[in-house]
Parts: structure tokens; C-alpha cells; sequence
């Protein structure tokens, strides 16, 4: 009877061994293939191609000079490098440039989560004096001049012209192809053992665990959407308000969205204020449960963590990152 | 005599409870409303319970009535009665994505 038992728990752990992606299918660490798209704006090639030239075209700022990628640069786990983003007159900006990895699965948007949508987001950088500094009449004037982006148009949204709307559109459909590919994590979740350490096993149970990560940062795209004030000391003259510019709700004062953390390794320096350059800077954050307590979020609280537990974190955080999208320029219409 | 005070008693008894009008318990679960819409009276009192191990929040900016019931824990709730008639749009500040309506009627 005993033999009987265990042949069938041999069994059982070889069948989940040897199908650990029919086992995991329903895995929520799992990215789904691709991004969710509204009814209006479905993905096609000539949208995609259009939103591509679109995102490198660097005459989409009033300076003629400045592009979407100039700050979401794909060389730089589409982002920047810089604690603050810098905009039109190279004026720094208040906020860390957030990478656009899976984009497409975040809403609502921006670090103060004032746009609801890509579409609508993708029009205010380019309008905002202290980034792109384009207006829209003079955009579409600008692109109507190159009979390439006439065709692009064309071909992407018959009839529709080249709009305010057009364009949104079209940098929306590009911006939904963004998206991390297969990390260590990915492939451990999928049942490889090997594909991460011991101390990144470690790390994942903590970040599910006693260090409470996982309470804003969950499911595959590790965030939870939502905004937390998580006692950043200011890093400008004046405290950055957060999502309570756009929700005049007291717990909100001070809060921002929740990043991704996927391709974590590739997207330094961290938070809304980019004020830390490692991840070791940023668990120990985390660890002393804030520094500016303020309206801080009740869900921190000082870890008590050891040494080897925060490298198990950083470890952990690591196996996030896959080899990053590879890109090929695009040749605009000139 | 002591009859008469005991039926005034009741019948105060029952107007107070006829005024402080019905109470309603909206669950918050898996970041989610247990009721995306909800019809209350005018007076009615709707109570938010949080079942879910991490904060929420209660709030709503609508022109009709608007209030922040701030944040709270699992197992807690926060409730708030409704003195207006009108559409209400109630959210949570921390999940943006958790809204519901509750229809306020005379």
C-alpha cells in the first residue's frame, strides 16, 4: 500500500514536471501575450508601423528636436538614465521618466494617473510646455507637409485623416507592442529550477511574505494600479502632491502610481523622484518603512529585515528582467 | 399613565428608526465593489466593509454629496448616510480602478 502511495506521488510530481506550462497555464505571474486594446483603436501593422514613426520622429516637439524617445529611450529599458526627466530648453523636469515597458496593460496613467488611456496619453507630452512643446494644430500642419505620413495615415486609419485623435491612436497601437519578454523569473515560474538562484527563491517568497511587496506590486506586471504615498523625502523646492492634483482626497496627498517592476535591472534610477540608483538603496527604503511619514501609506511599516534577506530581495527583483525588445529604427518620412 | 409613556416611548422609538432609514453592507473583495450599482432611499446608510488583507479607501466627489471615509484595514468598515437624492459615483482613492454607482432615490 505504501509502495502504491508512493509511485503515485512520484507520478504526480513527474506529470507536473513534465507539464509545468499546461500546469501554470492559469499562472498570474504570467504575462498574457499581448496587451489589451480598446474596440476603436485594434492593432494592425499599418497602425503599429505609424505609432513607430510617430515615437521616434523627433519633429512631434515644437524644438523639432525632442522625440517620445528621446526620453523613452529603448537603449535605456525605455526610459532615460536620469533621476528627472529633461523637456524642451533642456529644463529639468519634477518627475522620473516612467518606463513604457507593458504600457499597455497600465491604467490609468503618468505617476498622478491623469490620463485614463493611451490614446489620450500620448497627446500630453506633446502638448505640455515643459516637455515637447508642440501644439496639435501646429503638429498636424508639420506632418501633412511629408506626403510619407500622409500615406501612413492612410493606411492605418482610412478616411480618418491626420488628427489629434489619429495620432494618439497611432502612438497608442505602438506603445501596446512595448513589452517585456521571457525573464529567469518567467522561465522558473514555468518550472525550470535552474533558471534562478536560491536566494532569488528566497527573495520571492519574502516579497510575497514578511517584506509585503507583493501588496502593491502583484500579479505579472507586479502593480496593483493604484497610488501609495511611500515617505519619500522630497528631492525639489517644493513637495510633489502627487495623485491629489488630480484626486483632492487627503489619503492621496503625496501618493504615486505604482510602477512595474519588470525589467527592474534595466530602468535605474527608482520612484517618482528617481532619487535612488540601486535596488539595494531602494529595499532599504522600504526596510526602514519610509522616511517622511506625513500622510504615509498605513501598509508601511519598518521590515526588521536581515542583510541576507534584502540581498534575497534584490536578488529576487533581478530575475525580473529578460533580454530587452529589440528594435530597428525606423525610417521617417522626409 | 405609565402605559402612555411606554406606547410614546415606542412610537418615538419608531420614528427614529423610520428616519435613520435602512442600512446597506457593500463587501470590497479582490479589488472590486461586491456591487457595481446600488439603489438606497433618501436617509438609507451604506456601510463599506473591506475583505481584503490590504487597505482601502472610501470616497466620492459627486456634485450631490461628496465625502472621504479615508482608509481602512480588513475586517473594518466605514459607512456613510445619504441625504440627497442624485447619482453617486463612490471609489477607492488607493485602487482607482474600484467604482461603483449608488443611486439615491426620494
Amino acid at each position: 500500500m505504501k509502495t502504491n502511495l508512493q509511485l503515485a506521488a512520484i507520478a504526480a510530481a513527474a506529470m507536473l514536471a513534465l507539464t509545468p506550462a499546461a500546469a501554470r497555464a492559469g499562472d498570474p505571474y504570467l504575462r498574457p501575450a499581448k496587451a489589451p486594446e480598446p474596440a476603436h483603436n485594434k492593432s494592425t501593422p499599418a497602425r503599429v508601423a505609424l505609432g513607430k514613426a510617430l515615437f521616434f520622429d523627433p519633429r512631434l516637439s515644437g524644438s523639432d528636436w525632442i522625440s517620445c524617445a528621446s526620453c523613452h529611450n529603448p537603449a535605456l529599458g525605455w526610459s532615460d538614465g536620469l533621476s528627472t526627466g529633461i523637456g524642451d530648453g533642456m529644463k529639468r523636469l519634477t518627475r522620473h521618466t516612467p518606463t513604457i515597458v507593458n504600457i499597455g496593460f497600465a491604467t490609468p496613467l503618468m505617476w498622478d494617473g491623469r490620463a485614463p488611456n493611451l490614446e489620450e496619453q500620448a497627446l500630453g507630452p506633446i502638448q505640455a510646455d515643459q516637455e515637447m512643446n508642440q501644439d496639435i494644430p501646429g503638429l498636424i500642419k508639420k506632418l501633412s507637409q511629408f506626403d510619407g505620413y500622409v500615406t501612413l495615415f492612410q493606411k492605418a486609419y482610412p478616411g480618418e485623416g491626420i488628427t489629434d485623435k489619429t495620432i494618439g491612436k497611432a502612438l497608442a497601437a505602438y506603445q501596446r507592442t512595448v513589452l517585456s519578454t521571457e525573464s529567469p523569473f518567467d522561465r522558473w515560474r514555468k518550472g525550470d529550477e535552474k533558471a534562478v538562484s536560491a536566494s532569488a527563491k528566497r527573495g520571492f517568497d519574502l516579497f510575497t511574505g514578511k517584506a509585503k511587496c507583493a501588496t502593491c506590486h502583484e500579479g505579472f506586471n507586479f502593480t496593483d494600479n493604484g497610488f501609495h504615498n511611500i515617505g519619500l523625502k522630497a528631492t525639489g523646492n517644493e513637495a510633489d502632491l502627487g495623485r491629489f492634483g488630480q484626486r483632492k482626497v487627503a489619503s492621496m496627498r503625496g501618493a504615486f502610481k505604482t510602477p512595474t517592476l519588470r525589467d527592474i535591472a534595466l530602468t535605474a534610477p527608482y520612484m517618482h523622484n528617481g532619487m535612488y540608483r540601486t535596488l539595494e538603496e531602494v529595499v532599504e527604503h522600504y526596510d526602514r518603512g519610509g522616511d517622511v511619514l506625513d500622510n504615509l501609506s498605513p501598509e508601511m511599516k519598518p521590515l526588521e529585515l536581515t542583510a541576507q534577506e534584502k540581498a534575497d530581495l534584490v536578488a529576487f527583483m533581478k530575475t525580473l528582467t529578460g533580454k530587452p525588445m529589440q528594435v530597428v529604427l525606423p525610417q521617417l518620412p522626409n | 399613565m405609565r402605559r402612555s409613556i411606554i406606547v410614546t416611548a415606542l412610537l418615538i422609538a419608531a420614528t427614529a428608526a423610520l428616519a435613520a432609514g435602512s442600512e446597506h453592507v457593500v463587501g470590497q473583495k479582490n479589488k472590486s465593489f461586491s456591487a457595481r450599482t446600488l439603489k438606497v432611499k433618501v436617509g438609507d446608510t451604506v456601510s463599506f466593509r473591506n475583505d481584503d488583507p490590504f487597505f482601502h479607501n472610501i470616497f466620492s466627489l459627486s456634485e450631490v454629496q461628496s465625502f472621504d471615509l479615508g482608509s481602512f484595514p480588513q475586517g473594518q468598515s466605514r459607512k456613510t448616510t445619504f441625504g440627497k437624492a442624485g447619482t453617486i459615483e463612490v471609489e477607492c482613492a488607493i485602487h482607482p480602478e474600484m467604482k461603483m454607482i449608488i443611486q439615491v432615490e426620494k
